[in-house]
């Protein structure tokens, strides 16, 4: 029982300290590449900006309009922040370091960061109020649309590591020397990255928020700690899915000319700093891009990323078989 | 757009009072307060799914009811009124009403402060197109260039603050010239201030950043995919519904109508400098940004070129102390930021004007809206709305 618990603290804790390492690297990066001074310099260099952000949100009065669904209204951020949380339960920190290695572990991962499209639906549902409507249904549509590109890109991987496991995947890795996404899976791994940052509905896949056109989509009515929950896990879910991201391509805990003795020292630090990598680059593109039409999006998901995935899925069968 | 029609009321109270979602269409309210409406603009959109297919604007929200203000005020009064009505270019909005007071009085300002006006005009100009560059770039989803039009749109504000002691209602202009400058200069009794220390270096410095901010903009906004998906052959607005909608500015140049009151008028010497009157062919949203940004250029180009070449002399014609305009009529139009501006005074001889009439370049603009937005995508909706850079203010006075 106690060592249950301490997995589920250590993963919560994990799922959380990585929202705020993400926060801050958003805010530092907006603030960075748009020349504010805030979150750059005021309060030790800013790192104590999203410790404010956090307790203004929690000493904000939670406001329920009279009109709503009141127990799916309510329930509607759980179901985000439990699909982000737990799918850092298979995250291999090293091959020893992980809350469970499952031998349907990819698949795991998959199914579960899709139960967040039921929060954001109910959401928009609930809140009674057209914006809300409308930018749960867009989420609705667009993470449907996501998931396949996303699962037909990790098809790929699986295919050449010849397992499901997370654990099994980096340990292939380390048997090929090279990571994924530079031996035979780039277009995979490029394919994964568009569709994830569509699924954690950043710029430029965020019609669901769209603050200009839906004011704030499925979280127009939330405030207080129910949106926080919603802030916070739009971040738990890009550090998870950036932490999946470089696992599955990029070589997760493993470094290169270090003895693999001492794999759970350097294979916490290895998989962070992977991850924070690929997460500046979402960053960095958040800041950067304008944002895609409702039907411009839909159109990149059907007519390019699900052919390209599932040719890519056609090459990696015949060259497995072929080599 | 007959706002008046008692129709239009009934499908309002309709909208605000339905919470229940209709399987077909829905009546969605964006408005008056929602991010992208440049203020209190309201719109009553039918909308099915995300298309869009009836849009009936609602103006009045932001009615202060300057016409009627100006009726019990004197001339110099006004001008601190009609500073407000587009806030984003305070400055342009005094030219017309103090050209047509003068020349209701038969005065003729100085060469000197004319040329001054000039050079304020076209530094509002270019101000109220750094505030639509990132407004735009805001709606249609990037968040960083308005950081950077803000940025760079505070160095031209700054400027306009050294002449004139204020950054958004300047007040500046007086009947027959300009106010003596409010910065330091050399000054004794008899010399009254003009323009500020260091004012031309200043300028100069300023302007080539704007140039070099318009082909950052080019860059950054225009250079961008996603932005050039958003934009070009959305909201596409003909050359002949333009004109037949009285649409001004801007807006009808990107439709591909070389109509500016700067080349056609004489309110400002705009005949002794050498500028481009951008326009564009496709009268999509893209043509419009990009015009913008254009002119931005071409005003910083005409500004260099008026520093360059000052004339001298006094800042103030003649003018009688207590200002009585003769009894007549007349009608002044300019070219704004935003489009066509006009002020139509009827003076019966008084202190202040027996009627004002405003005609604002924003308020026909707008009212192109219901047709542009005719069966359009959502967030088409936005982007076409922000292209036509509007300002409240400005519709309804």
């Amino acid at each position: 029982m106690t060592d249950v618990l301490i997995k589920v603290g250590f993963v919560a804790l994990a799922a959380l300290n990585g929202a705020v390492i993400f926060t801050i690297m958003d805010v530092k990066g907006a603030s960075w590449m748009q020349r504010r001074p805030g979150p750059l310099h005021v309060g030790l260099r800013g790192f104590i900006f999203p410790l404010a952000e956090i307790l203004k949100f929690v000493q904000k009065e939670d406001i329920i309009p009279t009109d709503v669904d009141r127990p799916v209204f309510k329930w509607a951020p759980a179901y985000v922040v439990v699909s982000a949380v737990s799918l850092f339960a298979v995250v291999p920190l090293s091959p020893t370091l992980v809350v469970v290695d499952l031998e349907l572990g990819v698949f795991f991962a998959l199914a579960i960061s899709s139960l967040s499209t039921i929060g954001v639906l109910t959401a928009g549902w609930s809140s009674a109020n057209k914006y809300s409507l409308m930018g749960g249904l867009r989420a609705a549509g667009q993470l449907i649309a996501y998931e396949l590109p996303l699962i037909l890109a990790v098809v790929g991987v699986v295919i050449q590591a010849e397992t499901m496991s997370l654990v099994g995947i980096v340990e292939k890795q380390i048997e090929w020397g090279v990571p994924f996404a530079f031996s035979g899976q780039i277009v995979a791994f490029l394919i994964f990255m568009i569709a994830a940052t569509a699924e954690m509905m950043r710029v430029p896949f965020d019609m669901p928020i769209g603050e200009s056109e839906l004011t704030m989509g499925f979280m127009t009515e939330y405030s207080g700690i129910r949106f926080l929950i919603f802030y916070i896990s739009e971040y738990m879910s890009m550090f998870v899915l950036c932490a999946v991201a470089s696992t599955l391509f990029l070589g997760g805990y493993h470094l290169p000319f270090i003895p693999t003795e001492w794999v759970n020292i350097y294979g916490p630090i290895s998989l962070i700093t992977k991850t924070l990598i690929l997460g500046f680059i979402l960053v960095a593109v958040r800041w950067s891009f304008p944002r895609f039409r409702e039907d411009q999006l839909q159109n990149l998901a059907w007519k390019f990323l699900i052919p390209a995935s599932l040719l890519n899925i056609l090459i990696t069968a015949v060259l497995k078989v072929v080599l | 757009m007959n706002t008046i029609d008692p129709r239009n009321f009934q499908s309002i109270s309709e909208a605000s009072v339905s919470v229940e979602i209709e399987t077909e269409d829905m009546t969605l309210n964006i408005g008056p307060q929602h991010p992208s409406t440049h203020g209190v603009l309201r719109l009553v959109a039918k909308v099915d799914g995300e298309k869009v297919y009836n849009v009936e604007p609602v103006l009045g929200y932001m009615h202060r009811g300057y016409e009627k203000l100006a009726e019990v005020r004197t001339y110099p009064q006004i001008t601190t009124l009609v500073n407000r009505i587009d806030w984003v270019a305070g400055f342009s909005n005094e030219i017309p009403f103090i050209a047509g007071t003068e020349r209701l009085m038969e005065i003729e300002a100085p060469e000197r402060a004319k040329q001054i006006r000039l050079i304020l005009t076209e530094m509002a100009r270019i101000c109220s197109h750094f505030v639509f560059n990132g407004a735009y770039a805001l709606e249609v989803g990037a968040l960083t260039p308005i950081f950077y039009a803000m940025e760079d749109r505070e160095r031209v504000l700054d400027l306009i603050e050294s002449v004139t002691g204020g950054r958004f209602h300047p007040n500046f202009n007086r009947i027959g010239g300009v106010k003596p400058a409010a910065g330091s200069g050399p000054t004794t009794k008899k010399n009254i201030q003009d323009l500020p220390v260091g004012f031309y270096r200043d300028t100069k410095l300023a302007m080539e950043k704007v140039i070099e901010a318009a082909d950052k903009f080019q860059n950054l906004i225009g250079g961008n995919e996603v932005f050039h998906k958003r934009t070009k052959n959305v909201g596409v607005l003909s050359k002949e519904t333009a004109e037949a909608y009285g649409v001004s500015g801007p807006i009808l140049r990107a439709s591909g109508v070389k109509s500016d009151l700067r080349t056609q008028t004489d309110y400002l010497p705009y005949e002794k400098f050498e500028f481009e009157i951008p326009i564009g062919q496709n009268g999509d949203c893209y043509d419009r940004w990009d015009v913008r940004t254009r002119e931005m250029v071409e005003s910083a180009k005409i500004v260099l070129q008026a520093i360059d070449d000052m004339p001298s002399g006094p800042l103030q014609a003649k003018v009688p102390k207590v200002i009585k305009v003769p009894a007549g009529r007349t009608y002044v139009r300019a070219e704004n930021p935003k489009g066509e501006m006009g002020y139509y005074i009827v003076s019966e001889g008084g202190l202040g004007p027996y009627r004002l009439k405003v005609r604002t370049a924003s308020f026909s603009n707008v009212s192109i809206l219901p047709v542009m937005l005719e069966g359009a995508l959502l967030p088409d909706l936005i982007a076409i709305m922000g292209s036509l850079d509007f300002v409240l203010g400005d519709v309804d006075r």
